[in-house]
């Protein structure tokens, strides 16, 4: 236990398994030999496909799911073994946000917030404090007195924080917070998260699909696939240097361009008879993107490049950036080898005749 | 019609009221914790135990079987152990209420199993036991369903009020059968089939009134 103080981690899952029992199939592993540290006062992003199994490693963290084998262990409580009673006193201490905000609808908003303080049962004249307090701190003091019914997404879900800090939690858990919400209003509820994070220095754990998300608030990052962690670190690193397909596949979507619809309305999946083209996806990550590949490309090869859309941005200090281009088909292979040759990423979309 | 019928009449509609308010109350302090722990006991629910569900289900389903008329006369020395008696409008209460605990139970069970699971979820996630989320989520958020079921129980029970004269009781179902019926008085029957419709009627809206008023979700369509 002392070691794990000294490592600094909120949470740690060690050879963490989980499986569940399924009609016809039996036996399913959810969960395989995951293990991974979440350091204390970071913001940390778990990021898989819908199954991949991010879901129920989050709800370990608070006991709503049991492991098969292996321990969970947060602020130096073992989740997994504590008995019922225990088990309440550390879902205090662990805060929960979620996709559909979870709130009642027969209750306000103050009401809301103050439910889990009810619960812990603290006395109703410190519980009235604490909850305009917290419905201060997310920005909803006009609308203390509104029902759910009466809000949009995004304050529902500030809500939804309001409520999960309301016991004063080391750790806030997100399942999917954002990913019901429109592009702006993610974008204000992570920067409430930020803030909270950098202002309680509490824990954020916080599961998503979607990459843009890691990259806007996340200072680190575990990619799970088919319930193993198959990569993980500080954002920077991952974005970086990407290793496995999946974070590489996680990130070639990630600036959203899309093909124009003059080449996607006659891209088909197989190669035509005759003349054609290859349409490739080029991602480039950290270190190499500012390097001139396709120039390279050209000289180097003698293959000529089609650029179709491209966007670069930055993530952290690393620019980041997607180029859709076509080359002769004939020609797509040796010029994908040779771009992933120099760190670059390559997919093939499909082929225009 | 002559004042004496009227005066029946009122009468008739008093005791039919007090017939159902009491057997209603009744039916409701045994159905709610009954139908709560219907819905809570299923497989994988808060207080999953499958067996006690599966034993509770069947006793609720036997009574429910059973056809009032048949009910009344054939529990009429349970009847007589409770009230005393087992003749007269104070003793049709208990078959009543016996009718409307396991009808009640089964709405509220329906109403509570209508919560989103995800609310229970959250709940736990702060802590709350078992008993504090029934409390305080379950029960709150399923009101404006169990609202409607114990409206739709009480417009049942005036149903059923009427089938006691069968052991002596009174009220307006009675009043039907012994004037309207057997003395052939039409104006009798007409007077407590209206009687009785404005009673329903009344019962309904009110219901209705109550269960909007506790009910603070989205409208279902939203063409205000």
């Amino acid at each position: 236990m002392a070691d794990r103080q000294t490592s600094g981690a909120a949470i740690t899952f060690e050879n963490l398994e989980k499986s569940f029992y399924k009609k016809g199939t039996g036996q399913v592993k959810a969960l395989e030999g995951v293990n991974l540290d979440v350091p204390a006062g970071t913001i940390t992003g778990i990021i898989g496909r819908s199954g991949a199994g991010k879901s129920t490693l989050l709800r370990m963290v608070n006991g709503l799911e049991q492991p098969t084998s292996g321990t969970v262990t947060v602020a130096g409580h073992d989740v997994g073994r504590a008995g019922a009673a225990e088990l309440r006193r550390i879902r205090r201490d662990v805060g929960m946000i979620f996709q559909h905000f979870n709130l009642l609808s027969s209750r306000t908003v103050y009401g809301n917030v103050a439910l889990p303080l009810e619960i812990a049962g603290l006395p109703s004249a410190e519980i009235k404090p604490r909850v305009d307090d917290l419905i201060a701190r997310v920005g909803l003091e006009q609308l203390s007195g509104r029902y759910p019914a009466e809000l949009s997404g995004g304050q529902k879900q500030r809500v939804g924080i309001a409520r999960a800090l309301a016991t004063k939690p080391k750790v806030l858990l997100s399942d999917e917070a954002t990913s019901a919400l429109d592009p702006e209003t993610t974008q204000t509820v992570l920067k409430l998260l930020a803030d909270i994070n950098r202002d309680l220095g509490l824990t954020i754990l916080l599961i998503t699909h979607e990459m843009a998300v890691v990259r806007d608030i996340a200072s680190h990052v575990a990619v799970i696939d088919g319930g193993r962690i198959v990569e993980a670190g500080t954002t920077y690193d991952v974005f970086a240097d990407p290793k496995h397909p999946t974070t590489r596949s996680f990130l070639s979507g990630i600036t959203g361009i899309t093909l124009p619809s003059f080449v996607s309305h006659r891209l088909k999946a197989e190669r035509p008879q005759g003349h054609s083209e290859e349409v490739i996806r080029i991602t480039f990550a950290g270190r190499h993107a500012t390097d001139p590949m396709l120039a390279k490309l050209t000289s180097e090869l003698g293959i000529p490049v089609n650029i179709l859309a491209g966007a670069v941005e930055e993530i952290g200090p690393h620019p980041f950036g997607n180029l859709l281009v076509s080359v002769e088909a004939d020609r797509g292979p040796e010029a994908r080898a040779y771009l992933e040759r120099h760190n670059l990423l390559t997919e093939v979309l499909g082929y225009v005749g | 019609m002559s004042a004496n019928l009227i005066n029946m009449l009122i009468e008739a509609t008093l005791q039919t009221l007090y017939m159902v308010a009491i057997s209603g109350l009744l039916g409701t302090l045994v159905g709610l914790p009954v139908g709560v722990y219907l819905a809570v006991s299923q497989r994988g629910e808060l207080l999953s135990s499958p067996l006690v569900n599966k034993v509770l289900g069947l006793v609720v389903n036997a009574a429910r079987s059973v056809p009032f008329i048949i009910l009344v006369v054939a529990i009429i020395p349970f009847t007589r152990l409770i009230a005393g008696t087992s003749i007269g409008t104070t003793a049709a209460i208990v078959p009543l209420t016996i009718a409307a605990a396991p009808f009640i139970a089964r709405l509220v069970e329906n109403a509570i199993r209508e919560v989103d699971s995800g609310l229970i979820e959250a709940a736990r996630a702060m802590g709350a036991t078992p008993f504090q989320i029934i409390r305080k989520v379950l029960i709150p958020e399923a009101l404006p369903g169990i609202t409607l079921g114990l409206t739709l129980a009480v417009v049942s029970l005036i149903g059923y009020s009427a089938m006691v004269g069968a052991v002596g009781g009174e009220g307006l179902g009675d009043l039907g059968i012994r004037y309207g019926y057997q003395r052939f008085m039409p104006e009798v029957m007409l007077a407590v089939v209206v009687i009785l419709i404005v009673l329903v009627q009344l019962v309904q809206s009110l219901g209705e009134g109550l269960a909007r008023l506790v009910d603070k979700r989205a409208p279902r369509n939203r063409g205000r």
